[in-house]
């Protein structure tokens, strides 16, 4: 799977936790750009995201989820362990 | 989306574009809001689902919906409000709606017994006991001694049963508790019950206790725990996230907890489904029976899919002996679809099963339409069972309110398909459930019977009816409260109580109370109609009056006010004061006061209208029931 389609994922999964259909992410994106973007919602994107790619993130690399392009590495790198 | 979840529902690949047309949509209505509810959707999904309908039912509120309405108060011990969205989503997907409030987690005790609290405030009509495992057995100690755990156990279950006898008290309300999630890991291995400390133990043996403590008191219990068996913990609960947010419940289940809660409160609301109406070739059984003859049928030991469908029709006649009602629906020539049930050795059901069997070549939804209508049920009673996504779609389409469920292509899943959507979700069972499906099935008989008699009066005096009637007593106390809970048709007055309340109706020395049963040459009808009467300045006000459809033009109205003019007039009243409130489901009793020679005298603009009958003009109505006792 490309990074661009991991984003074009995660960017599914954000607008519809965010409930708002014109976001647009970029791998620089972070919660701190959207004001909805709060603790809870990150811990549902993170949730969503492990059951669309099929991966599972440790409660230590949860915390360390910030930018949208640590989501997508962080992807990969366990995509390509599996 | 996990496989385990919703796995009934349709999918619809379309979803998200059907769900931009209605919000777009300023007119969409509570149909199109609940059908978006009823396919497979994600926590995500849902969650906006939830936030469009919170929005949209601002501007156009539902109509149809139980009066009063619904409103749920939850009470936890950890983070909850993310399941609040599924919780609506699930009663959406049947149809109701309800406000929901949620205590801030740890206040529920303080929330409870403050008068002047926000939950006080709200008033709930039910409430959920939501508490998280880690809470309920504290910090674990693995070395107690028996009596010390199981001490604790009781002490803990005994504080919660205080809990629900308190909110039973402030708002005669329902009560749903929760089952803990069984969370621990093992200490001791496959033998852990040896360990009286192990908190693994220590749920299971809460769980217990906490079922037989409900059952003593009209609790119904969410069984998070048995559903935990069949989909496993992994799935159920995220040890990280409790870490990170006390989140017991992993938000993906989240669709599926809120389907299991909105089940329970639509049973209390008496709107769970009645009726399982069953397709016949490829659904009870393997082949066609038109074209492969009795003799060519895959049922029945030999063949695996043969056994399959065998075990499938064991599964149906054992929800029929619970009180679900069956009806075949096929296309098939009559005489071809009764042959398998008179001919085919391995047949489980036979056809005195089914109340109505209609095999012929009208469209399905016509046909269902026919069965409702035979039945004397509403059409949101029947769940449609086929095999064919042809047949499935088309009633999905012309009939919204049916539940269809999306049967697995593989008969040997379709009985699991069937318990997972929970549609005949039953919180109580009287005798009368268990007698359900013979007294639809010999009502049934009466309709043929009927339908052959030309003249009404001549068909009445054969059927041989015998009335009665008494005030309640303890031992039809449950049933009343049932029937006082999801009569929706023949109720002029939809008003609801709980148990407790029709207890003390029965208390009261100036309230009259009657139920009444009827009996026929075809069996026991059970009890059909209950009347609730209290002391008004203008008479005696007919609070409550409802009856069973099952019994509509047999004169019982008629020899119900017969005996209730006559108790009216012991007690000295003048005048009987019949109420009318109107809903979307008792358009049938519009005029039942009218006919009954009560006159019009008073009606407010939401059509509610109050009806007088001087007593001492009234002529009792001939009918032609005998009245065998009233009982003191």
């Amino acid at each position: 799977m490309t990074d661009s389609e991991i984003l074009d994922g995660i960017t599914d999964i954000v607008r519809d936790a965010l409930e708002d259909d014109t976001i647009v992410l970029s791998p620089e994106s972070t919660a701190s750009d959207y004001a909805d973007w709060d603790s809870f919602k990150h811990i549902t994107i993170v949730v969503a995201t492990e059951v669309r790619f099929g991966v599972k993130f440790k409660t230590a690399e949860i915390e360390s989820m910030r930018k949208v392009g640590d989501f997508i590495s962080l992807i990969q790198k366990k995509l390509k362990a599996a | 989306m996990l496989a385990s979840q919703l796995s009934w529902l349709p999918n619809n690949p379309a979803w998200r574009d059907d769900f931009r047309s209605v919000a777009a949509d300023d007119d969409a209505d509570f149909d199109a809001l609940s059908r978006l509810a009823g396919f497979q959707i994600d926590f995500l999904c849902t969650e906006r689902l939830d936030t469009l309908a919170q929005r949209k039912l601002r501007a156009i509120p539902p109509a149809q919906l139980p009066d009063p309405p619904i409103r749920l108060a939850i009470l936890g011990s950890s983070t909850i409000s993310y399941l609040v969205p599924a919780i609506r989503v699930g009663l959406l997907r049947r149809r109701l709606w309800a406000q929901v409030h949620v205590t801030p987690y740890g206040q529920y005790l303080q929330e409870l017994l403050d008068p002047g609290s926000d939950l006080h405030k709200f008033r709930p009509t039910v409430i959920l006991f939501a508490f998280d495992a880690r809470h309920v057995i504290g910090l674990p100690a693995a070395g107690m001694s028996r009596a010390e755990a199981d001490s604790l156990i009781e002490e803990k279950a005994t504080h919660y049963a205080e809990l629900w006898d308190r909110a039973q008290q402030a708002f005669s309300c329902r009560v749903i508790q929760q089952t803990m999630l069984p969370v621990f890991p093992e200490l001791l291995g496959n033998n852990e019950h040896r360990l009286p400390g192990s908190p693994q133990r220590m749920v299971a043996r809460f769980n217990q206790c906490m079922r037989e403590l409900a059952d003593g008191r009209r609790v119904d219990v969410l069984a998070i725990d048995n559903r935990v068996q069949r989909d496993g913990i992994g799935l159920w609960h995220e040890p990280a996230l409790w870490h990170k947010g006390k989140i017991e419940i992993a938000p993906a289940m989240a669709p599926l907890y809120g389907d299991l809660v909105a089940r329970i409160v639509a049973a209390q609301c008496g709107r769970s489904h009645k009726c399982l109406v069953l397709d016949l070739d490829n659904t009870l059984w393997g082949g066609v029976v038109g074209d492969d003859g009795v003799e060519g049928l895959v049922l029945g030991q030999g063949n695996a899919a043969g056994e399959a469908f065998v075990e499938f029709q064991r599964y149906v006649q054992q929800l029929s002996a619970r009180g679900v009602i069956l009806a075949v629906c096929s296309k098939n020539e009559e005489k071809a679809a009764l042959e398998p049930f008179s001919r085919h050795p391995e047949m489980v059901l036979k056809r005195p099963a089914f109340a109505a069997f209609l095999a012929n070549w009208t469209d399905k939804a016509t046909n269902l339409r026919h069965i409702a209508e035979r039945l004397n049920i509403g059409l949101d009673s029947l769940v449609f069972a086929d095999d064919s996504p042809f047949e499935r779609n088309l009633v999905r389409r012309e009939l919204p309110m049916v539940a269809v469920p999306e049967l697995p292509e593989d008969p040997a899943e379709y009985a699991q398909c069937l318990a997972d959507a929970g549609y005949f979700e039953g919180i109580g069972l009287t005798a009368e459930d268990l007698s359900r499906a013979d007294q639809y099935r010999a009502n049934a008989e009466r309709e043929t019977l009927r339908t052959s008699m030309a003249d009404l009066p001549s068909y009445l005096k054969s059927l041989e009816m015998e009335m009665i009637a008494g005030p309640f007593d303890r031992l039809s106390q449950t049933r009343i409260t049932q029937l006082i809970n999801k009569t929706n048709q023949f109720n002029l007055t939809t008003r609801r109580y709980s148990e407790r309340e029709v207890a003390e109706a029965m208390e009261r020395a100036d309230v009259v109370t009657l139920q009444v049963r009827l009996t026929d040459k075809f069996g026991d009808n059970g009890i059909i109609a209950v009347v609730i009467g209290k002391p008004s300045g203008a008479g005696l006000l007919i609070d409550t009056w409802l009856m069973s459809c099952r019994v509509l033009g047999r004169q019982v109205e008629q020899a119900t006010l017969n005996l209730l003019v006559k108790e009216a007039r012991r007690r000295g009243h003048k005048a009987l004061i019949g109420e009318f409130r109107p809903t979307q489901k008792n358009i049938i009793v519009r005029d039942h006061y009218k006919k009954l020679g009560f006159t019009r005298q008073d009606c407010d603009e939401s059509g509610n209208s109050l009806w007088q009958l001087p007593i001492d003009q009234f002529v009792p109505f001939d009918t032609l029931i005998t009245i065998a006792g009233m009982p003191a």
